[in-house]
Formats: C-alpha cells, sequence, structure tokens
C-alpha cells in the first residue's frame, strides 16, 4: 500500500473547510462570514474535495487521521518520499437509478500532502480505514526518538 | 421527502447548549421510496441514532472517543457528533425504514406505503 515516489511533493494544501457550519442556529451570522470570507478568497490550489486531516506525535510515532467517508480500501493511494507524506485516493459516484432531490456529497479525486514533523521507518509504515476515517502510523527512525539523559546534580 | 430541512428554532436551555455538525446528505428518489445518504466519518454501528417522531426523521451520529495516541501537532477534523432532522413526506412507511452504515456513511432507506392501489367500496 504504500510506496516510495521521486516527484517532488507540495508542502501543506490549504484546507478549505466545509461550508456547512457547526453552528446550525446562527445561519445568518454565518452567511454574513461566509460573505466577508469570500472577498479574501484564494484560488483554490486543489481541486476537487479537501478532506479535514489530523497529526499526532508521541514518544515512537507519528499518526495521520483523514476523515474520508464512504471508500473502498482499494481507492486509496498513500505515498512516502523522505519526510512529505501524501495521501490521495478516488471516490467514485455510486449511480443509484431513480431521481435526485438533493446532491451534497462531494466526489472525485482528492490530495492532500504533509511535511512530517521526524523522520520516519518507511519500511514499517501502516495505514488501516474503518468508519470512515484513514488512518496511518510511522514509527520515527531511531536517530529522531527522545533519548532520556540523566542529569545528577550535585 | 419533497420537503427540506427541519430548522430547530428552539434554542435548549442555557448553559446545556451541544453544537453538533450537520453531516452532508444525498437524497434519491424511485418508484419504491426514498433513500437517504449521510457523511457521518468516525461513527460507527453502535454511534447510530435514528428517531422517528412527529413526523420527522431525527437523525444524530456519536463519534468513538478513542482518538490517536500523542500530542496534536495539527488539527482540522470536528470532534463534534452529527445530528440532521428531516419532514418526512406523508408518503414514506414509517414502519419499514432501513439503514446500515458503511465506513462513515448512513445510508437510509424509506420505503412508500402501498395506498397508490385503487379501492373498491361496497354501498351497504
Amino acid at each position: 500500500m504504500v510506496k516510495e515516489t521521486t516527484n517532488k511533493t507540495m508542502n501543506i494544501i490549504r484546507y478549505k473547510p466545509s461550508e456547512f457550519t457547526n453552528w446550525p442556529r446562527f445561519d445568518r451570522l454565518s452567511s454574513l462570514r461566509d460573505l466577508l470570507d469570500s472577498a479574501f478568497q484564494l484560488p483554490n490550489p486543489a481541486p476537487g474535495w479537501v478532506p479535514a486531516l489530523d497529526v499526532f506525535e508521541d514518544g515512537d510515532k507519528v499518526t495521520v487521521q483523514l476523515e474520508v467517508p464512504g471508500l473502498k480500501k482499494d481507492d486509496f493511494d498513500i505515498s512516502l518520499e523522505d519526510d512529505a507524506l501524501t495521501l490521495s485516493g478516488e471516490r467514485k459516484s455510486d449511480e443509484s437509478g431513480g431521481e435526485s432531490l438533493r446532491i451534497e456529497r462531494q466526489f472525485g479525486a482528492f490530495s492532500r500532502s504533509i511535511t512530517l514533523p521526524s523522520p520516519v521507518k518507511a519500511d514499517a509504515v501502516r495505514a488501516d480505514y474503518e468508519d470512515g476515517i484513514l488512518t496511518v502510523i510511522l514509527p520515527k527512525a531511531e536517530e529522531a526518538k527522545r533519548k532520556k539523559i540523566q542529569v545528577s546534580l550535585k | 421527502m419533497n420537503t427540506l430541512e427541519t430548522k430547530e428554532n428552539s434554542l435548549p436551555a442555557a448553559g446545556r447548549r451541544i453544537e453538533y455538525l450537520t453531516p452532508r446528505v444525498n437524497l434519491h428518489q424511485d418508484g419504491e421510496g426514498f433513500t437517504l445518504e449521510l457523511e457521518m466519518p468516525g461513527v460507527g454501528k453502535d454511534g447510530v441514532e435514528i428517531v422517528v417522531e412527529e413526523g420527522k426523521l431525527i437523525l444524530a451520529g456519536h463519534r468513538n472517543t478513542e482518538s490517536a495516541a500523542g500530542a496534536s501537532v495539527y488539527a482540522e477534523r470536528s470532534t463534534c457528533d452529527y445530528r440532521r432532522v428531516f419532514d418526512l413526506d406523508p408518503s414514506v412507511d414509517a414502519e419499514r425504514i432501513q439503514a446500515r452504515i458503511e465506513q462513515g456513511v448512513l445510508a437510509v432507506h424509506l420505503p412508500k406505503v402501498e395506498t397508490a392501489k385503487p379501492r373498491k367500496i361496497p354501498v351497504s
């Protein structure tokens, strides 16, 4: 599943938040905010949809989680190049006959790239897909693990 | 299901307000009924709650609370639970609603009642 690539990977792609607000009770406030945002909108660097991503780090590993509901395991492409991790894939539209009354879900290709906060063991990376969340666990390289040094006080 | 999403306009008691994320939804219709697809990443089978009440279909999703190990370096994902309320179309047979969740997508099938058939009314 994990493969090494040689092409240059870009840094963090700007996150495009969903147009649906966390606070449905404040619809008027959020539409005002959207209006203000639109005046400063930058061209979207990544066409298609941009799934939300989290990065965690502890003593011996880096964990990356991506919110991508409704894919199959084969739809993902995970690649690692030095300290750049790229998670990409495609969500295929399930054409289920009949008439569509409402379409809010996005389909098509996505790609997210991040610079990892520390060097990792490329051959020990593993990934898991459950409940629509892709989790990639990257064990840190030995030199990156924090070493504990005891300092004695006199 | 030709009605739009219901806006709940009653504010809960002060200090007890809970924030929810509105899940994205696709709605399809065919001769047999309606199919709703809601995106609820992070919600498993045990976290789904579906209630039919006073002609409303209330769909809620509670996230698995276990989070990844370590300190957060970068965070975009919300931790809120999901909730969305729809007006049920009168043609929906509420007794036969079926739902399943697969990789964070909740599919709800709402079959129509069989009232289209012509009936003969006997004269007494």
